[in-house]
């Protein structure tokens, strides 16, 4: 089958390549790209383990075509540490034990970013609703939450 | 083995193309890409369209017309469409309500399609390039549609007439027990002068409890008046077992969501 040309930022610098038309975003990130930070758990939209942040929205990269993607600014959690330090996401879940086997961890932590983007200080109702689509088997999600809560009160102290 | 995306300016260019065999209509691709990626060797191609109509809302005159590739997330924050912000909530998460279109919601199948029992309640409007059909008949003949969906147009509803329901067992993301959405009219008495039921989970796709509908004229909204409709909910229906409940459990507990929803507890 003939290659199909993609073409996307990702974490801020530009990438090309040429995939077989109908490979899924999460596929051509990790195969292609190697950027194996977001995971394939149940490739049915149910786990939310593949989650990358498309054009400032949440998406899962198992059920976006990677040609859909031409043009588009893409985050993965491997793009958010700047100069070997982490963000503060990364680093309140560190601190919070919100990571067990780390599997869910990638696309809990795009669904808390795109909820900090858009909401700094968000309530704990809202950071459940916010990663409502990411399921986690360890953690019970009581640690995630706290890292959640954490890192928008850290990052509104540092905005002060 | 690897799927053919092919990508169409207008929604009629797109038409002629999924007339090829294998070949299916690419919305937001929580159900065609999860097919494939679930091995559903059936869907060979695909095929999409970046019309700009599609993705189109426009309130004017108490209705709406809603593009087929408007997602769930567009719908739940758009300030005009406060009625239906519910019903296209309870549908996914985040990441899903980002990508799942209204169009798509037509064809899920049971236990999802959360929003597609709000836009039966509704008597919303199917379009395609052949015209607008009613949801009902559009429903019922999903299975065999060949035409892509471009649009639903709808009635708006007053906030104190329509109600929606999803009962689920995961909070505050789960699948679907069931769906329930509600219009109703009431005169000045208090009595119900119209009412429209649509139920999710209790067939293989959105359908009417029109047996209760019926049952609910003339009475007003209280644990006397709604008993006959509650005792004619399950009429005709035939839900759907699943992992998530048996079809036993499912008729048993629609009388008792739909009584608090009739009542206001829900």
């Amino acid at each position: 089958m003939a290659k199909v040309p993609v073409q996307f930022t990702l974490n801020g610098s530009e990438k090309a390549e040429f995939i077989d038309s109908g490979t899924t975003l999460l596929n051509a990130l990790r195969d292609k790209i190697g950027d194996t930070s977001p995971k394939g758990g149940c490739h049915q939209g149910t786990c939310g383990a593949c989650s990358v942040i498309i054009d400032g929205e949440l998406r899962l990269s198992c059920l976006t075509l990677a040609e859909t993607c031409n043009g588009a600014a893409i985050t993965t959690t491997s793009g958010l540490a700047e100069g070997g330090v982490l963000h503060p996401l990364q680093r309140a879940f560190l601190d919070a034990f919100a990571t067990q086997c780390g599997f869910c961890t990638p696309g809990m932590i795009m669904a808390a970013k795109v909820l900090l983007d858009h909401t700094p200080n968000p309530s704990r109702d809202e950071v459940v609703e916010a990663l409502s689509g990411n399921i986690c088997r360890c953690t019970g999600y009581e640690p995630i939450i706290q890292a959640v809560l954490t890192a928008a009160r850290a990052n509104s102290q540092n905005a002060a | 083995m690897a799927l053919a995306l092919q990508t169409f300016a207008t929604a009629k260019d797109a038409n002629g193309a999924l007339k090829a065999a294998g070949t299916r209509y690419l919305g937001g691709g929580t159900l065609v890409v999860r097919a494939a990626n679930e091995g559903d060797v059936s869907v060979s191609g695909l095929v999409r369209s970046t019309d700009p109509a599609l993705s189109a809302i426009d309130v004017g005159g108490g209705k709406v017309r809603i593009g087929a590739s408007v997602t769930m997330a567009e719908i739940a924050r758009h300030p005009e469409l406060g009625a239906l912000a519910k019903a296209a909530r309870a549908v996914g998460g985040p990441a899903i309500r980002n990508m799942a279109t209204v169009g798509g919601n037509l064809f899920a199948p049971a236990p999802y399609g959360d929003f597609a029992v709000a836009l039966l309640a509704l008597d919303a409007a199917v379009g395609t390039d052949d015209g607008e059909r009613p949801i009902e008949t559009f429903l019922a003949g999903r299975g065999d549609s060949r035409a892509i969906v471009t649009s639903v147009s709808l009635t708006l509803p007053r906030a104190d007439s329509f109600r929606f329901l999803k009962v689920s067992r995961v909070k505050p993301k789960g699948v679907s027990v069931l769906s329930i959405a509600v219009v109703l009219e009431q005169a000045g008495d208090g009595t119900v002068s119209s009412a429209r039921i649509a139920l999710g989970c209790m067939a293989d796709r959105p359908v009417r409890a029109k047996a209760a509908e019926k049952a609910l004229i003339g009475r007003t909204l209280d644990p006397d008046g709604i008993a006959p409709a509650l005792a004619a909910a399950g009429e005709g229906t035939a839900p759907i077992t699943d992992p998530i409940a048996s079809a036993w459990y499912r008729a048993e507990v629609l009388p008792v969501h739909l009584g608090r929803l009739l009542l206001g507890l829900a």
